[in-house]
């Protein structure tokens, strides 16, 4: 049981593979053996990350891992959020160093928890955990978990959201999405931010969206400015659909 | 290079496993490797050397079975094997479909005395 919210949620996320050992009945060990063991090498944050979603489903509230590159534009895609007013949010960072993110939440009127990762590089379910006791879920619709800028290690993490956007900024090149599938082939939403700079760069936008769905054919993708109001509607249209279809 | 933290993940996994079985050492670990799970099987060999030692599984061989992505499609039923990285039904073109392998890491089985 959780000792911070008493939510009595325990094994759950368990396959048909785990926990079977092929000596049940004598456990002592004579000789060399051979055991089966078959668990999930993150089978702690598995659970943890189920607990977490348990916990967001319990205060009926959207969680989203947003995942990209350093300065693909996740804190300013949550700046502009702030600022619609379309729904009422927070957000847990994550960053090596520094509050700087929280701050810029924090400075339009919004929840914001930092977690300071110190040199790990990618946030897992028990950091999430700390966070979202720090975020007054109750006001709350939607909670983003902004993860460490980095296109390859937060892939492997559940952190316990029920959906993950995934940003790709235009300056990056077009080539990203082929170099990180792991990271792409997690995503329920591709962003491809800073478009209002097309114009600069040879970045084939078209390209990037076949890639996508050669990876993953069902991807939703959108392009997004924060100097495009309609864009900036899409992606709040895209989580109010979302929202709806868990309430 | 979150290779280090899932190594410290395997490792109490490991020792746990051997109190379990009253085992006083660990001598080959046998892991499978998602090849979309995220890990970097060179990466997660050096950390094992790195930080085994001391433990349970100082002397212990790290083999590593690489597994593609297996997909279930819940349209025709058929689960299939794929040799790329596409979430796509190879029977029916169906993009109604889960993973069932391939996205995680296991630990398979342990040998120990």
């Amino acid at each position: 049981m959780c000792k911070d919210c008493g939510c009595s949620i325990q094994d759950h996320d368990h396959t048909h593979q785990e926990g079977h050992s092929a000596l049940h009945s004598n456990p002592q060990l004579n000789d060399a053996k051979t055991v089966e063991v078959i668990t999930k090498i993150l089978a702690k944050n598995a659970h943890e990350a189920g607990h977490n979603r348990a916990h967001f489903d319990a205060h009926k509230v959207l969680a989203i891992n947003l995942m990209s590159a350093p300065g693909s534009g996740k804190t300013a895609l949550l700046e502009k959020m702030a600022e619609s007013g379309a729904f009422t949010f927070g957000v847990i960072e994550g960053d090596l160093e520094t509050s700087l993110d929280a701050e810029r939440i924090r400075a339009k009127g919004i929840p914001a928890f930092q977690i300071q990762t110190g040199s790990a590089c990618h946030l897992d379910a028990f950091m999430v955990h700390k966070g979202l006791h720090e975020m007054p879920l109750d006001d709350l619709e939607v909670c983003f978990i902004e993860n460490v800028g980095n296109l390859v290690c937060p892939a492997s993490y559940d952190v316990g959201a029920h959906l993950n956007i995934v940003l790709v900024s235009v300056p990056e090149g077009s080539d990203k999405i082929e170099k990180y599938p792991v990271m792409f082939a997690k995503a329920d939403l591709i962003l491809i931010t800073k478009t209002d700079l097309l114009p600069y760069f040879e970045y084939d936008i078209d390209h990037e969206k076949a890639q996508a769905r050669r990876i993953k054919p069902n991807v939703d993708i959108l392009a997004f400015s924060t100097k495009d109001e309609q864009s900036i509607q899409n992606v709040i249209s895209w989580i109010k659909f979302k929202k709806s279809m868990r309430s | 290079m979150h290779e280090y933290s899932i190594v410290q993940a395997l490792l109490e996994q490991c020792e746990s496993h051997a109190q379990e079985y009253k085992a006083t050492r660990i001598t080959r670990v046998i892991l499978k490797i998602g090849k979309l799970s995220g890990v970097e099987p060179y990466l997660l060999q050096s950390a094992f050397d790195a930080f085994k030692e001391g433990g349970i599984c100082r002397e212990a061989l790290l083999q590593m079975e690489l597994q593609n992505l297996v997909l279930h499609c819940e349209a025709c039923g058929e689960d299939s094997e794929q040799s790329e990285i596409c979430y796509q039904c190879k029977q029916c073109q169906s993009t109604q479909v889960r993973a069932v392998d391939g996205e995680e890491m296991f630990l398979m089985r342990l040998e120990m005395e």
